[in-house]
């Protein structure tokens, strides 16, 4: 759903050299993060999750890393939908992005696409998500109750349900895996 | 006395301390029924069956409902930072808890003012959170997936979902990141590294490698590294060493994966009903 729609005009005039320094915007929890990264990337704000400053980190979190010069209409959307960050602060280079690398396996009838510590195993015939497994924050045995036993299509988005990186992860598989069928 | 904390999958689930009791299919706490799934629970159930055939008391749970918000996880780290007392622990396995590195650290700190230490186990999230809080020498056994191993052995990383992307891609080489991860003071003194081959490790050194039978089809399946750490925990409880326990686990998890018979859609709870008959099996050939 397009939530939000930035003037494209504007952002056409921004050149690469005006775009140079960048902030990041810090929320209370993850889940926090994935909903502004969701809404942000929709309205095509240039945005990435990021991991936090060490003052900040709790061991499973993210934050947004945003262009400055975005910051009044990045700041209208999320204040606007009711989901103000807790903190913003200036970055003189970039956090470290969340891996977003996936191997496959084929097994035959079934095939499994694992992102970071996260893995979805789905019927290639039936496109039914047979197993989830790795992982280790508590959302995932959750996730698993809420997408085991649907077609991968009708799952719903991890990040949109779960709130830790272990669904951040995990969407990254399901996403992957989503692009795989598609090519069949 | 086994103690086996975890947050469980239900919103509303109130925090609860209880024997694990185990119920035909299912497993109960403090009289609620517990659905044998991936996670918590599935440490647990694999936890009593090995109990069971030691002829020991039922480990102790200490849950609480989290589908990810804290709430659980707060109650369980403040617990036992304040109000858990030690002097009858004798092992304590913590599992899928929500990182938390300052509530982990008060823990921690509890920990080192009793007189009897329990041997300290972690997994999933108390692994995660561990390592990225600079702890992990603080604990006896560490039971790693391969992306989780990646993860130890990347000293930048502070969940497996930002190991870098050169240290993901050495996931083939497994002695290079048990050394770099010991070297670098991120994996507890024994550690138990789950794939294709197992790997049993101390003080950054191999000093077994399991892998046969070789069960393909268990690695997409939820819950089977949860097995290993509930059966690594009750074997502790039942007086062999760490490395033992690693060595008796990693060979019953692949024994009662083979029984069963598995796809790549089998469900946890059918493999954990074959630990009885694999244990003793396993028991059999090594003496």
């Amino acid at each position: 759903m397009k939530w939000f729609r930035k003037d494209k005009q504007k952002k056409e005039d921004i050149t690469d050299s005006q775009v140079i320094t960048r902030g990041l915007l810090i929320f209370p929890d993850t889940s926090s993060v994935m909903q502004a990264e969701q809404i942000l990337k929709e309205a095509e704000y240039d945005i990435k999750v990021v991991s936090p400053p060490p003052k900040y980190r709790t061991g499973c979190d993210l934050s947004v890393e945003f262009p400055l010069i975005e910051e009044p209409g990045i700041m209208k959307v999320l204040k606007e939908i009711g989901l103000p960050p807790m903190d913003r602060l200036l970055i003189s280079e970039n956090g470290t992005e969340p891996l977003r690398l996936c191997r496959t396996k084929d097994f035959g009838d079934y095939l499994m696409v694992r992102a970071a510590n996260m893995k979805i195993t789905i019927d290639k015939a039936t496109h039914q998500v047979v197993n989830i497994s790795g992982g280790g924050c508590p959302d995932v045995p959750y996730l698993a109750y809420e997408m085991l036993g649907k077609k991968l299509e009708e799952t719903p988005e991890p990040v949109l349900i779960g709130f830790s990186m272990c669904a951040y992860s995990l969407n990254t598989a399901r996403s992957e895996m989503i692009k795989i069928t598609d090519k069949k | 006395m086994l103690v086996l904390v975890g947050p469980i999958p239900i919103r509303d689930f109130p925090f609860s301390l209880g024997a694990v009791r185990m119920n035909g299919h299912d497993i109960s706490v403090d009289g609620q029924v517990l659905d044998i799934n991936r996670g918590t629970v599935a440490m647990m159930a694999s936890a009593v069956a090995v109990c069971r055939e030691y002829g020991l008391e039922p480990p102790t749970a200490m849950i609480a409902g989290d589908i990810g918000t804290r709430r659980g996880s707060v109650q369980i780290y403040e617990y036992l930072a304040q109000n858990l007392s030690m002097d009858d622990v004798n092992v304590l396995t913590l599992h899928y808890i929500m990182p938390d590195i300052t509530r982990n650290k008060k823990f921690l700190d509890h920990i080192d003012t009793v007189d009897q230490r329990p041997v300290l186990i972690a997994d999933a999230g108390a692994m995660y959170v561990a390592k990225a809080g600079g702890d992990a020498q603080r604990y006896d056994v560490f039971t790693p997936d391969l992306g989780e191993m990646a993860f130890l052995a990347d000293e930048k990383a502070v969940h497996p979902a930002y190991t870098r992307g050169f240290i993901f891609h050495m996931e083939d080489d497994v002695p290079q990141l048990v050394q770099r991860a010991h070297e670098q003071k991120n994996t507890a003194r024994t550690i138990f590294v789950k794939g294709k081959t197992d790997y049993i490790c101390q003080e950054g050194k191999i000093l077994e490698e399991i892998s046969t039978p070789i069960i393909e089809e268990m690695e997409p399946i939820g819950g089977t590294g949860d097995m290993i750490t509930g059966m690594i925990s009750a074997l502790i409880y039942a007086g062999k060493s760490p490395l033992d326990a690693c060595r008796i686990a990693g060979r019953v998890n692949r024994k009662a994966g083979e029984l069963s018979r598995p796809t790549p859609a089998t469900q946890v709870k059918d493999i954990i009903a074959h630990i009885p008959n694999a244990l003793n099996e396993v028991l059999e050939e090594i003496s």
